[in-house]
């Protein structure tokens, strides 16, 4: 076991897939020789060729455009949108070929292709480098949508997505990019594609989330810990599809449920999992599933953003509100009374 | 690289001052049609049968939709000359990329009649097999399917096939930004594939005044150091001739080309569209006598390239498929509810499971 940052993760990743598989194709902005802005793709021109890894002119659209024409005639691009906020260019074509494509040709057509998106904050990013776009993408059926948030996973979910069928939205928090593990990058083990998994486990409450916010729920079980509250984090790993039986299967047994995400709350993908938890858990809640997420407003300026990110205080101001006080809560009203 | 080099890399991008034509508008041949070589009269013979067959199958589509048979139809009327010469300008291991308007072309290319208007009828959104066709999906979003084909171009490209990629698109879709992210993409990568512009003269009600002020829209190539031509779309002999050395231009790797063809949508938009809104009639007529598939006749028979006996036989022919294309779509087809489950993916996740679950005992209450 060695340390490795997710960042070299997702750079072998791509280095073995680019090895193992002569359709895999890698391009998009400043992937070439520089390596991409964040260094994913670092010496893949090198190793492979202008051929297999190339700089394409500066055009999100036709980049994208470029990867359904590829895919339809047998390869496997795997694309770097730069920044999260300049995907928005492309987002015509994701929503209405890359996601419709095999629909539209009753399977006849399939898309292959690996759509890359750095996304997220905390990094100090200034306007349009720090949007979380994942709900546009989640609410779009025939799109898989993918969020690393451990080291091997960035590895092995990469992987998996590059071999997957069907389209893949690839969302890399790019605050983790420089998280480091002792990982090992060859041994698989047991990750299904599509299933969520318990980074830690707990029988009080269940926090679920993904990607960025899943450091900061450990962070927050880790503290809770201390005061005796023992929180499950439930990380996604897939958006698309969603592992409804994983979060389930956790909240019944906790009765409590905290979903975290980093973009802002209205109609995210934290207000869907709340939604579905409740649908499917009622009997088994103690207190409302309660929502840990952005605030309403466009991303703020650098000097703002940690007023705007939900950190552990947040989270653990939701886990009181879980209503584990209400029996104490009467007795004081009834003292009161008499 | 001197002033002179400088001239001829400019000038060897540029298309000609005024569209190429062979055939003028009442079918006489034109005195000098430029440097391009005339298509043999067998092709021409070919071309005009399918004319002759791709006119009737537009009015034939345009009278399905007065009798509800068709959901909406974008007629081609006018247009037959540039999606005829089109599909004759490629070879059956090309790809096609077409729009909405351009369902002549697929049954030109051999299409199944009723798999074309699949779309259109409100079954499926496509009814053909583009891998096996290599005709992509009728593209409705403006210009989307220009850089599918630069794509496609490349791809044909890595594989050391020699087929290439063809994209048609309108005027009012050269507006659009993928269409210059297509044309720059193609001719950084180098990549095989011809654009073929028809300009219609309309977009909806849009007039092309207000798409461009460019001299023509085939002057869009050279900014993106992509070779143009620009040609009278309703002259179907010139449109071959140019298509086809377009063809061959990209074929052996000296990149992409734009071809603009000047033409006339002589329907409304849809037969949803009112055109007397927006153009007069007089304008309309004007276009009616420079009809593409009356010049080409006029032309042929003028050479002796065809005889009564070749029209009649095209006429035969044509009424037939259009008997055909009433059976076929006269045929009731029941659409099953639930394949609306089976390809958003490879493999239909948990949720669209249940959702499939859920339409089956709705559909089954309502049987009871």
């Amino acid at each position: 076991m060695t340390a490795v940052t997710m960042a070299q993760a997702l750079n072998t990743a791509l280095r073995d897939a680019l090895r193992e598989d002569e359709r895999v194709l890698v391009f998009g902005e400043d992937v070439g020789p520089l390596g991409g802005v964040f260094r994913i793709t670092d010496g893949l021109t090198k190793e492979f060729g202008e051929e297999r890894c190339f700089d394409t002119p500066l055009a999100e659209s036709g980049i994208v455009g470029l990867a359904v024409g590829m895919a339809m005639g047998g390869f496997r691009p795997v694309v770097e949108m730069q920044f999260d906020a300049f995907a928005y260019p492309a987002f015509e074509q994701i929503a209405s070929h890359v996601a419709k494509l095999r629909n539209r040709t009753r399977g006849r057509l399939s898309l292959p292709l690996v759509i890359r998106i750095p996304y997220a904050g905390g990094i100090g990013g200034v306007e349009h480098h720090c949007d979380s776009s994942e709900a546009y993408y989640a609410h779009t059926p025939g799109l898989k949508v993918v969020t690393p948030a451990t080291v091997e996973d960035a590895y092995w979910l990469l992987r998996d997505a590059i071999a997957d069928p069907d389209p893949v939205v690839f969302m890399e928090p790019k605050r983790l990019y420089w998280s480091k593990e002792e990982a090992a990058l060859d041994a698989r083990g047991a990750r299904p594609f599509g299933q969520a998994v318990a980074r830690r486990e707990g029988r009080d409450a269940t926090l679920v989330a993904y990607g960025p916010s899943v450091p900061v729920a450990l962070q927050a079980a880790e503290v809770a810990a201390q005061d005796g509250i023992a929180l499950e984090v439930v990380d996604l790993r897939t958006l698309v599809p969603f592992d409804d039986a994983t979060v389930t299967d956790s909240v019944r047994r906790t009765g409590r449920c905290v979903v975290i995400q980093e973009a802002q709350g209205f109609a995210g993908v934290a207000a869907e999992i709340a939604a579905r938890v409740q649908e499917r858990c009622f009997h088994s809640l103690a207190a409302p599933v309660l929502r840990v997420t952005g605030f309403d407003i466009p991303y703020p300026p650098p000097k703002l953003e940690h007023a705007h990110l939900p950190g552990v205080d947040r989270v653990l101001d939701a886990v009181d509100r879980l209503q584990f006080d209400d029996e104490p809560d009467v007795l004081h009203l009834a003292q009161e009374a008499s | 690289m001197s002033v002179k080099a400088l001239r001829q890399a400019v000038d060897s991008l540029l298309p000609s001052l005024v569209p190429v034509r062979f055939a003028a508008e009442n079918g006489t041949a034109v005195k000098s049609p430029g440097a391009y070589t005339a298509p043999s009269d067998e092709l021409l013979r070919e071309a005009y049968r399918r004319m002759i067959l791709g006119r009737r199958f537009d009015t034939q589509a345009t009278a399905l939709t007065k009798q509800g048979r068709l959901a909406v139809y974008p007629s081609s009327r006018g247009q037959e000359a540039c999606q005829i010469a089109g599909v004759l300008a490629l070879r059956e291991d090309d790809w096609l990329f077409p729009t909405y308007r351009d369902s002549v072309a697929l049954v030109s290319r051999g299409i199944d009649p009723v798999e074309v208007l699949t779309l259109l009828q409100g079954g499926w959104h496509c009814g053909y097999d583009p891998a096996a066709t290599r005709v992509a999906p009728q593209c409705t979003p403006l210009a989307t399917q220009t850089i599918h084909a630069v794509g496609m171009a490349e791809a044909l490209r890595r594989k050391g096939e020699d087929s290439i990629a063809m994209a048609f698109i309108g005027d009012g879709g050269t507006s659009e930004g993928d269409f210059h992210e297509a044309l720059n993409s193609a001719a950084v990568l180098r990549a095989p594939v011809v654009f073929l512009v028809q300009n219609n003269q309309y977009a909806i009600s849009v007039p092309l005044a207000k798409q461009t002020v460019a001299p023509a829209l085939a002057y869009k190539g050279i900014g993106y150091g992509v070779r143009s031509e620009q040609v009278d779309g309703n002259d179907l002999v010139a449109m071959l001739s140019v298509l086809t050395a377009a063809v061959e231009h990209v074929r052996s790797g000296q990149g992409p080309f734009l071809v603009e063809a000047h033409t006339y949508r002589m329907d409304a938009h849809t037969n949803a569209d009112d055109a007397t809104r927006y153009r007069q009639a007089a304008e309309v007529e004007k276009w009616e006598s420079a009809d593409p598939v009356a010049r080409l006749e006029t032309y042929l028979r003028g050479r002796g390239v065809i005889g009564d006996e070749d029209v009649e036989a095209a006429r035969t022919a044509a009424e037939a498929f259009a008997a055909q294309v009433r059976a076929g779509m006269n045929a009731e087809t029941e659409a099953d509810p639930f394949e609306l489950f089976d390809h958003v993916f490879a493999e239909p996740t948990p949720q669209l499971r249940e959702q499939r679950a859920l339409l089956a005992s709705e559909l089954h209450a309502q049987e009871d």
